[in-house]
């Protein structure tokens, strides 16, 4: 055996190797991409849409109601799932708050007590005012509001996506700006 | 019996095995090693394998689809012939697996089996830990019912704490924009395909390590481990006082290994299935959810939490604590293996465990959370009301009508986020009670803006009835001095 054949297995050894390489990133950048999806999927706010809630009539004022809406993000499996509540509270004429059902603690559901005018979360007992505002317990803020307009005597939020402290901090401010 | 040699024979020639099988099984232990204490690590296996049967036996009927798995489990519960019970024992089967691996790793940590030369078996003994609690997790939320969509909504909520990146971290849990279809769907890979797989790899190099290292020596006061005299002291003592693992040692491991299989098939007969509980329905707001037993630790942890630090809690302890244990065996590789000599060792084990079993006694009973329907459901005990005031029998009313009650217990119920108002009186006076009811404080929300005065007036003077016989009210002593300096200013003189 010479060095030169040595030399030339080596060669084909090394080239293997980089045909290999060059498969693994070929694939990995469609694979990459596909994990990724549900992120850049939501990018620029795709996952918030304008969705209608029902006649103005249905919320009376001074009332705090329950109310669903078909989740405008969804797949024809995802059963019960789409089905999503949120609370509404008219305030007077068209000012309203539109508040997520989950807790801004840990998202659990957050239920509406209109005798004692709270919201109390069954799951680590935080407490939030009739206007959402942090009450007590371990909240770190008031409850997540979908910012909402009304048109052609239609109630309308814009939803879409799990509100946590860091999915609806800018759902928040949007709809401070709507009421002001 | 000839043919059957002859075949196995047959086999010997062209798979070569035996010598290895034989080795392996013939590897010499030491002798105190055959302890009872030395067999969780192979229970913890036996359980795995049960597990992956169990498993793969429900995947026949399981169907992984957020609009259909609910209705498949309740199918697997109630129309398929024994689906009952194989996913009673799955479910038990992973209660006894998380059990089991824990007691394996306070076993390890007692005895020093972390030190040289088996520190990287600790570690890898870490990640299958936290594997086995992924498969805790990811389980419960196949079980696709409200505790899992919930359990899934803090899951989120916990992500979404993490700064600048959160909303990225919780579209990736979720698989898009909330709990939905593609949610359950990469659980169930995550469950059934990406963590197994993990698993078996993780414990074949385990148990790979066990032989090639050989089983930790008995722990003795005073033996202390060095990194240079370690393994040849090790191997002399195989030597010398040594025996082989088939068949001196492993009958133990048999043993106990079908005492825990009949006691997952025993608790499983009895007890049934889990749930599953309630539709995975999120307009059903009368819910309770909880997480399984092995996460309610951490479910009153995070009640518990003072608000401000539960961010910083939340995600850096995790990091501390796996930083900590994966570091063990490099800041304590050597010295004494014996508990006897390690105090540290036993009080940081006994600190955790009480810590732990704790947490979970309070999560049975969620002291921390309102009970939403006492308001309702629990009556005021008719010796607060017989001889009351028409006012004071308006004001119990007023204190069950206004929910009060969800959150103070009187007569032995009602919720326990606040204090028990039996004896309420004797520790408040009529104008700290108005305060109270009025600003709130304490944790206690304020409820000025929902009681108008005369409520407030008939509520207090509710609470303040309530004080034991023998007992007498709280006074103002401060509003007593004043009245009695008025009556020395007036010259009325002593009485």
């Amino acid at each position: 055996m010479s060095e030169r054949d040595v030399s030339r297995r080596q060669f084909f050894v090394k080239l293997g190797v980089v045909l290999n390489g060059l498969a693994a990133v070929v694939l990995a950048t469609p694979v990459v991409g596909y994990l990724l999806a549900p992120i850049v999927r939501g990018e620029g706010g795709k996952y918030r849409k304008w969705i209608d809630l029902g006649e103005l009539d249905e919320f009376p004022e001074g009332q705090t109601r329950l109310a669903k809406y078909k989740n405008p993000i969804s797949n024809a499996w995802d059963g019960e799932t789409d089905d999503i509540p949120c609370w509404v509270r008219r305030v007077e004429g068209e000012t309203f708050q539109v508040f997520a059902i989950n807790c801004a603690h840990l998202g659990c559901p957050v239920r509406w007590f209109p005798q004692s005018g709270l919201f109390m979360c069954p799951c680590h007992g935080g407490v939030y005012y009739r206007d959402g505002s942090r009450a007590s317990g371990p909240p770190p803020r008031g409850l997540f509001q979908y910012p909402y307009k009304v048109e052609n005597g239609r109630l309308m939020i814009e939803a879409g996506q799990l509100p946590t402290l860091s999915t609806s901090a800018s759902l928040y401010k949007r709809s401070k700006g709507c009421e002001g | 019996m000839r043919r059957l040699a002859k075949i196995g024979d047959w086999f010997e020639q062209r798979l070569k095995i035996w010598p290895v099988v034989r080795e392996t099984a013939e590897h010499r232990i030491p002798t105190k090693s055959a302890s009872w204490f030395y067999v969780f690590g192979s229970a913890a296996l036996t359980v795995f394998l049960l597990q992956i049967f169990t498993g793969i036996m429900l995947a026949l009927i399981y169907v992984p689809s957020a609009g259909e798995a609910w209705n498949s489990l309740q199918y697997l519960n109630h129309g398929v012939t024994l689906g009952w019970f194989l996913r009673a024992v799955h479910g038990w089967g992973s209660n006894f697996m998380v059990a089991i691996v824990l007691i394996h790793m306070v076993q390890v940590a007692l005895f020093g089996a972390y030190k040289f030369p088996r520190e990287l078996t600790w570690i890898i003994g870490i990640f299958l830990l936290l594997m086995t609690l992924g498969m805790a997790f990811t389980g419960q939320v196949l079980r696709f019912d409200q505790d899992a969509y919930w359990g899934l909504g803090i899951g989120a909520s916990i992500c979404g704490r993490v700064p600048l990146i959160g909303a990225w971290v919780v579209h990736l849990l979720l698989g898009g924009p909330i709990i939905a279809g593609d949610t359950l769907s990469r659980f169930f890979a995550m469950h059934v395909f990406v963590i197994p797989g993990l698993l078996i790899a993780f414990v074949s190099v385990h148990l790979l390590m066990v032989l090639t290292l050989g089983i930790n020596d008995w722990p003795m006061p005073g033996r202390i481990v060095r990194r240079s005299t370690y393994v040849e002291q090790y191997e002399a003592e195989v030597k010398k006082d040594g025996m082989p693992f088939v068949p001196d040692a492993v009958w133990k491991d048999m043993i106990f290994a079908s005492f825990v299989i009949g006691a997952v098939l025993l608790c499983a007969a009895i007890s049934g299935p889990y749930g599953p509980s309630g539709q995975p329905d999120p307009t059903i707001v009368q819910t309770v959810p909880k997480p399984d037993y092995f996460f309610q630790w951490l479910y009153a942890l995070l009640a518990l939490l003072p608000p401000q630090t539960e961010t910083v809690a939340i995600l850096v302890g995790p990091v501390v604590i796996l930083a900590w244990l994966i570091l063990l065996p490099f800041f304590a590789g050597e010295g004494e293996k014996s508990w006897k000599r390690r105090p540290i060792a036993v009080i940081t084990i006994a600190l955790t465990a009480v810590t732990l079993g704790t947490l979970t006694h309070y999560a049975s009973y969620t002291p921390w959370s309102p009970i939403m329907d006492a308001w309702s459901g629990d009556p005021v005990p008719v010796q607060y009301l017989n001889g009351r005031s028409p006012l004071e029998r308006q004001g119990a009313a007023i204190f069950q009508e206004k929910q009060c009650r969800n959150c103070h217990s009187i007569g032995g119920s009602g919720g326990l986020r606040g204090p028990n108002l039996d004896s309420v009186a004797v520790r408040k006076t009529h104008a700290q009670l108005v305060r109270q009811v009025v600003q709130g404080g304490g944790n206690m929300p304020a409820y000025g803006k929902n009681l108008n005065p005369a409520e407030v007036t008939a509520l207090v003077s509710f609470l303040d009835t309530l004080h034991p016989p023998n007992q007498p009210r709280a006074r103002d002593a401060a509003a007593q001095i004043s009245d009695t300096t008025e009556h020395f200013a007036n010259g009325t003189g002593k009485e």
